[in-house]
């Protein structure tokens, strides 16, 4: 049986179709059992070079990306713009090019500009996996999250998926609403209303601001993380009055009818959005979307280099 | 369209009988050995081989299915990438008879993968191929099997197709299929 993505690099949820995503998950599957394997490698991208390009910083996903990409025996090379000729003033095409040059057949690309990898995209010819841009799309965590929840819940369709926190500021939420939507969940956002897009409405989501009545509507809550360096002017009056009014404990999750999977990108703030003893509870799976983030990430590299010529 | 039948069901009952007391020869406790079938189509022949050997065998012979497809050598070659199915080996093959288990072997490259793939659970004392259907005259690589149902003349551009019941087929049935040049 032979299949194949719809699309020729992963820029965003938005443009890839219900089948990718099905794809992708059953091939994460098999690499899910791979992982857990004596040997965790197996040689399927040995010809392919790969480029992970961090315009901004990140741990979990680029260690996740270089992860994936040795566990498929691909070659790769890192760069990351504290320390290249960004500095100096090179332009974004200038570097790729120069980095091609070298001879690479995928770029993995994170960059604060919106819409980075899909400029990059009508210009090089290297398959390209879009790692975050800006506040827009950050296509394999949303894949990984709805992976998470496939694997522990069975299946997306019909499930309520709550995403709590700074709608405004996260690439993680959008790309997750697309990815839960097309999976056939239904999706609501909670936070404070400086902290929710103005027409996020717009998304066919549902709307909540009072954080108890999300979690008493959910199955899961995917709880994001305030992010403060994006924040140039305050959007609620201190970390501690978010905490209070959208903070979950455990207490919080004990007193619902139901047990609710808790999920959250990484890195947690501990004691703002989630106290320790929420994170650490068994309703979390956070550490199983750490590991299945290399399962996702192999799926959608195997699947992407089969189309390298 | 050209189909000829190479093995109906009841020849292909003897075959498989046959096989099993070949492998009983050679095997005889089966306290050493497992068998595992190769991902997709070698899942069913490895079942049926398992079925027949229970009664016979004095233990319970640990069966798993293994897939190949991450190890194969044509990835990029052809125009999608192949779709993997799962891998289950539920057992240490560490110093054990490992007999794999195939419907057809052809040009070897499945069964060289396979022997890749199986590297990562362990080193048998000894691995050993089983196949249904032995399309002669037409290896890519320096590959045999040890016990063979049927050997079969083909050229390249002809087509073995095994039905069997445990794929949802009426009856167990082997074909011959010859592609009409276009």
């Amino acid at each position: 049986m032979t299949s194949k993505l719809s699309q020729p690099h992963l820029l965003g949820i938005k443009n890839i179709t219900a089948n990718d995503i099905e794809l992708i998950f059953d091939t994460a599957y098999n690499f899910k059992e791979i992982i857990n394997r004596p040997i965790k490698k197996v040689p399927s991208l040995r010809d392919i070079t790969i480029a992970n390009i961090f315009f901004e910083n990140s741990t979990r996903t680029r260690l996740s990306f270089e992860l994936a990409e040795k566990r498929l025996s691909a070659d790769t090379i890192n760069f990351t713009a504290s320390n290249s000729s960004v500095k100096k003033g090179e332009t974004l095409l200038d570097t790729i090019n120069n980095v091609l040059a070298m001879k690479v057949d995928m770029v993995v690309i994170r960059h604060a500009s919106v819409g980075a990898p899909h400029f990059l995209s009508r210009h090089i010819k290297a398959k390209i996996i879009n790692a975050g841009d800006g506040t827009h799309e950050h296509p394999t965590q949303a894949l990984l999250d709805a992976f998470s929840i496939h694997e522990k819940l069975g299946s997306l369709e019909g499930k309520k998926v709550a995403i709590i926190g700074d709608i405004l500021h996260s690439r993680v939420a959008l790309s997750n609403i697309f990815a839960m939507q097309k999976m056939g969940a239904q999706v609501m956002v909670c936070g404070p209303p400086t902290l929710l897009p103005k027409y996020i409405a717009s998304l066919n989501v549902k709307v909540e601001f009072e954080l108890s009545k999300a979690l008493a509507w959910c199955d899961v809550a995917n709880v994001l993380r305030i992010q403060l360096e994006r924040q140039q002017i305050k959007y609620f009056p201190s970390l501690r009055e978010y905490a209070l009014y959208y903070g979950i404990n455990k207490m919080m999750l004990d007193r619902l009818d139901k047990k609710i999977v808790l999920m959250h990108p990484g890195p947690i703030n501990r004691g703002v959005e989630l106290t320790s003893d929420a994170a650490d509870s068994d309703h979390s799976i956070i550490l199983d979307q750490v590991e299945n983030g290399v399962a996702i990430r192999m799926a959608v590299l195997y699947l992407l280099a089969g189309a390298v010529s | 369209m050209q189909k000829k039948l190479i093995l109906d069901s009841d020849l292909l009952d003897i075959t498989l009988n046959r096989l099993c007391q070949q492998l009983i020869e050679n095997h005889n406790q089966f306290e050493e050995t497992v068998i595992i079938g190769l991902q997709p189509r070698g899942i069913y022949l490895a079942d049926l081989i398992y079925q027949k050997l229970k009664p016979i065998a004095q233990t319970e012979i640990p069966l798993g299915f293994l897939d190949t497809t991450f190890h194969r050598d044509d990835f990029r070659r052809r125009d999608t990438p192949a779709k993997a199915s799962e891998t289950r080996i539920p057992f240490v093959i560490e110093g054990k008879k490992v007999v794999l288990i195939d419907d057809v072997l052809f040009t070897g490259r499945t069964v060289r993968a396979a022997l890749d793939a199986m590297i990562a659970f362990g080193r048998p004392s000894k691995v050993e191929l089983l196949v249904l259907v032995d399309r002669k005259h037409n290896r890519d690589l320096p590959i045999a099997a040890n016990y063979v149902g049927k050997y079969v003349n083909t050229i390249a551009s002809q087509r073995v197709l095994v039905e069997l019941k445990a794929q949802g087929h009426k009856q167990n049935r082997i074909w011959l299929i010859n592609h009409e040049p276009s």
